[in-house]
């Protein structure tokens, strides 16, 4: 981790427990995800310094922002924050709303500041206007610029973004992730995104934190902590719906080892570092679960091979949601398939059906007891 | 038409309010956002003289500006001047009685004001007293103009507190409200009518006035 990243380790107990890390380099952008009421938001103002912990160290563009006997105010911090809702001062213009987070300039070159920087989010002549006259996406740009004119002054630190696509409709939502995602890879300062979304942070992150009870459970790129999540209740809490236990059984080959699934084998492949013979939970996201297409042989060898009937079809647009129950029992697995395919092939409750599971895409845990 | 009353009047609520404002919003804004110790006993004692009969409130100040007293020996000495049947004395009550007056609009104002607007400020790298200046005070402002025009108009009708602790000595602390009183007793029905009618004016226009303006900051807003 270098110095000029941003470095944070909360501990507290009351008001609201933390006991939280996380790391974040220049030019990275991390998504602090949980559900609501997992602290997400206080450790973000914990950040910006709107928030004092019991207990913490907090660093960032090599200095120290929070530690014992430290504890620097928001306004020398300089970071830049998207509030929730925004936060924009009614009574000032877009323009002077931005020039309010350029104090560092001479008074005359504010103003021409503020505009470049609304040109930057694309709000090129809307300068002159209230908050209360531009539409909500536009006010969210308003944020991002003034945030943007903090954070990149004298001296680069932080951008903080407290869920800042909440309050937009979903295709304002689309547009702005997207603008977010092309300005970021400009910018050369760490960046926190505080979202409840998993797809937001699994588009927009490098990596996310996954944050519950105040307590950071897991970090890593989203597409790992989606697909190998540390133990069953983080699988849980981010809604992964196959999760199954079994035994681990003997090595069955070059990095491959087996596993015991209901009196059935299952291959599974990876480096996984499962004792023989102990109990592990199991995952496998719906992409590991192949149903087998009607009239058309699947090259696996009877290898991974689930039968069952199907149990539940939801067609949502293009894609179908599917669970097979198997016929050994437990279960069910759930998968998606395109429509046209679920058409096809008469994917009906009741119907018997085959999937295979992909032995890459399994993933084990330690069993908790 | 007693005009030495009327510009008394007028000196009187105008100074009232100039002092009184600032103090106000100092005292309001904790009372708006902060806990401590003791301020459910501070909202009281600021909002007592709402209800106090006027002849109470005055005596009690009568009583402490007083000679005999300690408040008013003290003033004694460093301004040479006493507090009682004085204009510095009619002041010093004005500002007690008008207190709730003033202190509830601005600390209602301040209540509305979003913490997020501040916290945003705050982030933006302005202080403590920037912040006051460039985001409470303009967000806070119907509030102010609330305070100002209940304060002024208050003052100039103001009977009792003034009557107990000025007296009635013309040009010094002879208010318009005691002159009415004063013709009505001298049977002067004319002057007595002239001036309650121009206080109806002043305090109408005041409140219109009040209302245009912040009508107009609506519209702003918006």
């Amino acid at each position: 981790m270098s110095a000029e990243g941003l470095s944070v380790r909360l501990r507290q107990k009351s008001p609201i427990a933390l006991d939280c890390a996380l790391e974040c380099a220049p030019g990275e952008l991390l998504a602090l995800v949980g559900p609501s009421g997992s602290g997400k938001t206080t450790v973000l103002r914990c950040i910006a310094g709107l928030e004092r912990p019991l207990a913490g160290k907090i660093t960032c563009a090599g200095n120290t922002w929070l530690d014992k006997n430290v504890a620097w105010p928001a306004q020398s911090r300089r970071v830049g924050m998207v509030f929730q809702g925004y936060s924009l001062l009614p009574h000032l213009t877009a323009q002077d709303n931005v020039a309010l987070a350029l104090g560092q300039l001479p008074r005359a070159e504010r103003r021409k500041a503020a505009e470049d920087w609304l040109a930057r989010v694309h709000l090129h002549g809307l300068g002159k206007r209230r908050p209360g006259e531009l539409s909500g996406g536009q006010q969210q740009r308003v944020a991002l610029a003034r945030a943007l004119a903090r954070a990149i002054g004298a001296q680069p630190t932080v951008l903080l973004l407290d869920e800042p696509f909440s309050a937009v409709d979903q295709v304002t939502r689309g547009k702005l992730q997207q603008e977010l995602a092309r300005l970021r890879r400009e910018l050369a300062i760490p960046i926190v995104l505080v979202t409840h979304d998993l797809d937001e942070a699994r588009m927009l992150a490098d990596r996310m934190v996954l944050l519950h009870h105040g307590v950071s459970l897991q970090s890593g790129p989203p597409e790992e902590i989606m697909t190998r999540p540390g133990n069953a209740a983080i699988a849980r809490l981010i809604g992964l719906s196959n999760l199954f236990e079994g035994t681990v059984g003997g090595r069955a080959g070059d990095d491959v080892i087996s596993l015991e699934w209901q009196g059935q084998q299952l291959e599974v492949a990876g480096n996984q570092d499962a004792a023989p013979g102990s109990r592990v939970s199991w995952v496998i996201p719906p992409e590991g679960v192949r149903l087998h297409r009607r009239g058309r042989a699947y090259p696996s060898e009877g290898r991974n091979q689930v039968t069952g009937r199907i149990e539940d079809r939801l067609v949502l647009g293009p894609f179908t949601h599917v669970t097979l129950r198997p016929a050994v029992g437990g279960g069910p697995f759930a998968f998606s398939l395109p429509s046209h395919i679920a058409r096809q092939d008469d994917v009906t409750p009741g119907a018997a059906a085959t999937v295979t599971l992909l032995p890459q895409a399994i993933h084990l845990m330690p069993w908790e007891g | 038409m007693d005009w030495a009353a009327l510009s008394l009047s007028l000196k009187l609520a105008g100074l009232t309010t100039a002092l009184l404002v600032p103090l106000a919003v100092l005292l309001a804004r904790p009372l708006a956002w902060s806990r401590f110790a003791g301020k459910t006993l501070l909202e009281a004692l600021v909002t007592l003289p709402l209800v106090l009969p006027p002849t109470v409130l005055g005596y009690y100040l009568l009583t402490a500006f007083s000679g005999h007293a300690p408040i008013g020996q003290a003033y004694l000495a460093l301004t040479g001047r006493t507090l009682v049947f004085s204009f510095d004395g009619l002041l010093a009550a004005s500002l007690i009685f008008n207190l709730p007056f003033a202190v509830q609009p601005i600390q209602r104002a301040f209540d509305a004001i979003p913490r997020a607007a501040r916290e945003a400020a705050w982030c933006c790298g302005l202080s403590s007293w920037q912040t006051l200046w460039r985001v409470e005070l303009p967000l806070a402002w119907p509030g102010l103009l609330s305070a100002i025009v209940l304060t002024f108009a208050h003052t100039l009708g103001e009977f009792g507190v003034v009557l107990m602790v000025g007296g009635n000595i013309s040009g010094d602390t002879r208010t318009v409200a005691i002159a009415i009183y004063d013709r009505v007793q001298a049977f002067d029905e004319h002057g007595a009518a002239m001036m309650s009618a121009l206080l109806v004016a002043i305090s109408f226009a005041a409140i219109g006035a009040f209302h245009l303006l912040t009508r107009r900051i609506g519209q702003h807003e918006r």
